[in-house]
């Protein structure tokens, strides 16, 4: 006998905002495209729910400064040549798939002295002129140091609708400042808890930027190192989000590159078990899986350092898009 | 779903209209039939004890007991895997119980000798992770060449090689009698019973009191047919939503799972399985899948190839998933001598979260340089979290150096504090007098390089 199967669908009240980053010509900048997130009416990939119009989208990280000795052999060799120029590396990273350059600012500049102020906007400039993209700015976490290259950012890129961050519960006034003066966006980071999020955004709102210009940063850690964490306050606040609590409704950005090349997993080569694969491969699975896994609980955008798992994860999210 | 004391009370003799005869007759060792049912529901009473529901209430309440999604079991001589009994859609809203099984395919295709291989592979491979020892869970057999002979030899290879509990896959009711014959020892998960071939499949997973997936690439689809089979005497059940790629996997699984617990549809109450490299176009992308399919709702998930590069992230990423998060691992603060310290070893400290512990003992284990390690109790939280929350201060760190009494094991009066946290240096410096505090990098992984130039 047929059965009269009726699959529960959840009736959500609220959805998530939808950001755009990035201005053409015609809206006051140079980008050649924007970007929008946000705007899904459901959970992440629940198609027979409700309506994702954005999908998630990946950043790849570009360092004002060449990493060197910092970034590891399988993630060094991938990028070559081009790390010593952040436009070249912007270039690169566009040609990989990039949807989004994350330009990570760095606290020296590459003859080893204090960054200034002066050099971040150079790079800035160096890397709008080598990208058609929409560009991330982040800072060090050193909040007289970021202050400092992200106002001089915020107005070397006036009118570019930036992304510029992090704004912490320690640090934001100023940045938050700066992206208002020059019609940027900021992102706003806590530490893996949804009461410190919904605070930090109030904060920052309460500033006067749009809520269309705030994007959250939940804070991740990388599989084996406490990823679980961020997995569930990211599904906690975007469940949070449909239910219809404005203050957890702004798109997510995490960093799973960053975190996953921290790991052991990722950094080391040698005197590690042997179960645990070749050294290459397990490095490159290792930061797709924890970005895959954050996709699949909520992040909206993604920062990514392996070209390789870019592509992995970029060709997920269109599978998983597809109807 | 568990029924209140009251709904349960509508179903006996007493709550009935109009009431049975014998309503509260006492013979149950309650007083009134309403005392009966608040027992029944806090499950400090069997309904065997009451001589006088009715068979529907019978039915009614031993349905409203059963868990909404079965709990499979495959075992095999050495080992077995749990699968099921889970009881919410988000890790957060309790805890995921049963984490999924992870099998490798073997295909009947392979000679004796890389099918024997594979196997002990699989069976041996063995990971530590956070002081947890990792494992693959079994293997599936597959028929893929279409001959009873070979398919039987295949498995007996298997048995012969390993412990591992065991999935026959084969749609052919002959083939998979070929297979079973060989499978003494274990009671193998049987790999699938189809509208086609359902009746036959259904026999001899009765006959061999083995658990048997139904495979239907519709929700209505699968429902059906768990009908017809449990009609037919089988009842451990794994559903094969034999929907492949990435969204459709995702989708068709929070379904099955949406009703099980939302609507306790009785129909799709059990495990699912899924093969990932049947929907994604290489190892890769099969990894990924996989992965979603481990966090997103399936049971048993069977990788198409082995590759240690690959099985380590999947076991982890179920080790996180699985990890109840009410419950931290944590380890005991306290003083741990790491690689036979003496009295110039330098002394470090770091916080009792499981993660961080084994970051940092972990390196230093491998670098082979002596070191006490002091573990401050901050809750089980990391370095950076804990010092957020406050649970990582310089008083926390002071009383951790005075209370392990770390002093009187060394001849130096010297601490290393994560980079995390040099902000405490001076606060650090009031609370310790006498000692220097030193900021260690903030990776544990650049600990030994750390140590060998800045100690």
């Amino acid at each position: 006998m047929p059965v009269n199967v009726e699959v529960p669908i959840e009736k959500w009240s609220g959805s998530i905002r939808q950001v755009t980053l990035g201005a053409t010509a015609a809206e006051g900048g140079t980008r050649g495209h924007t970007v929008t997130v946000g705007g899904q009416t459901t959970l992440p990939f629940l198609g027979f729910e409700g309506k994702v119009p954005n999908r998630p989208v990946i950043a790849v990280e570009v360092r004002a400064v060449n990493p060197s000795e910092e970034w590891p052999e399988p993630l060094a060799k991938a990028w070559g040549a081009a790390m010593n120029d952040a436009a070249a590396w912007a270039k690169a990273a566009e040609a990989a798939g990039a949807d989004l350059i994350s330009l990570q600012l760095t606290t020296v500049d590459s003859a080893g002295k204090r960054m200034t102020g002066a050099t971040a906007r150079k790079v800035l400039r160096a890397v709008l002129n080598a990208t058609g993209l929409p560009v991330i700015v982040l800072g060090t976490g050193q909040a007289e140091l970021d202050n400092e290259m992200l106002v001089a950012c915020a107005e070397e890129g006036v009118g570019e609708r930036l992304v510029l961050g992090p704004c912490e519960d320690k640090n934001y006034r100023t940045i938050v400042a700066a992206a208002l003066a020059h019609g940027h966006l900021v992102t706003a980071k806590t530490p893996m808890d949804v009461n410190l999020s919904k605070q930090l955004t109030v904060l920052v709102h309460d500033m006067g930027i749009p809520m269309e210009r705030i994007i959250t940063d939940p804070t991740t850690g990388a599989l084996g190192y406490g990823i679980e964490y961020g997995y569930s306050v990211m599904e906690r606040l975007r469940l949070a989000a449909l239910q219809g609590d404005s203050m957890t409704q702004q798109p997510m950005i995490v960093t799973p590159g960053e975190e996953a090349w921290r790991a052991k997993e990722t950094r080391a080569g040698e005197g590690v078990p042997a179960a645990w694969g070749e050294w290459a491969s397990r490095a490159v699975n290792w930061e797709a899986m924890t970005a895959a896994a954050l996709v699949e609980s909520g992040a909206d955008i993604v920062v990514m350092r392996h070209p390789e798992a870019v592509g992995r994860v970029k060709k997920m999210i269109g599978e998983l898009m597809a109807a | 779903m568990a029924l209140s004391g009251l709904e349960i009370y509508k179903l006996l003799p007493g709550g009935i209209k109009p009431p049975h005869p014998k309503a509260n007759c006492k013979e149950c060792g309650f007083p009134t039939c309403l005392a009966f049912a608040m027992k029944l529901a806090a499950k400090q009473a069997e309904l065997s004890q009451c001589k006088y529901v009715s068979d529907e209430s019978k039915a009614k309440l031993s349905a409203a007991a059963a868990p909404p999604i079965r709990l499979i079991t495959l075992s095999a001589d050495g080992r077995k895997v749990e699968v099921g009994n889970e009881t919410v859609l988000f890790r957060h809203e309790k805890t995921f119980f049963h984490p999924a099984g992870l099998l490798v395919r073997v295909p009947d295709t392979l000679a004796e000798g890389e099918i024997v291989a594979l196997a002990k592979a699989v069976a041996d491979y063995k990971v530590d992770y956070v002081g947890m020892a990792l494992r693959l869970d079994g293997l599936a057999v597959e028929a893929v060449s279409g001959d009873a002979g070979k398919f039987a030899a295949a498995v007996a290879a298997v048995r012969g090689a390993c412990t591992l509990p065991l999935v026959l896959v084969t749609e052919d009711p002959t083939l998979m009698s070929a297979g079973l014959a060989k499978a003494v020892g274990v009671t193998p998960l049987l790999c699938a019973a189809t509208a086609a071939n359902w009746e036959a499949m259904a026999k001899l997973a009765k006959d061999a009191k083995a658990p048997l997936v139904l495979r239907a690439d519709s929700v209505a689809g699968l429902a059906e047919l768990t009908q017809k089979v449990v009609a037919a005497g089988v009842e451990n059940l794994v559903l094969d939503p034999a929907v492949r790629g990435f969204s459709g996997s995702l989708q068709v699984l929070t379904q099955l799972r949406r009703l099980a617990l939302k609507k306790n549809f009785r129909p799709v109450g059990y495990p699912s399985i899924t093969f990932p490299y049947l929907g994604a176009s290489d190892l890769a992308m099969e990894e990924l899948l996989a992965g979603q399919q481990i966090a997103k709702y399936a049971g048993l998930v069977v990788l198409g190839n082995f590759d240690p590069a690959m099985v380590y992230p999947l076991l982890v990423l179920r080790a996180n998933i699985f990890t109840d998060p009410q419950k931290p691992i944590q380890v005991e603060p306290g003083v741990y001598p790491i690689n036979k310290p003496g009295l110039d070893a330098p002394v470090l400290v770091t916080t009792n979260f499981s993660i961080t512990y084994f970051a940092v003992a972990n390196e230093m284990e491998s670098s082979g340089l002596p070191s006490w390690l002091l573990v401050a109790d901050a809750e089980g939280m990391s370095v950076l979290t804990a010092w957020a929350a406050g649970k990582f201060d310089a008083e926390k760190i002071a009383k951790t150096v005075k209370g392990t009494g770390i002093a009187e094991k060394v001849n130096h009066r010297k601490v290393v504090i994560p980079g995390h946290v040099a902000v405490l240096m001076g606060e650090l410096e009031e609370e310790l007098p006498g000692w220097q505090i030193k900021v260690g990098p903030r990776e544990a992984v650049d600990l030994p390089r750390y140590l060998k130039t800045a100690w």
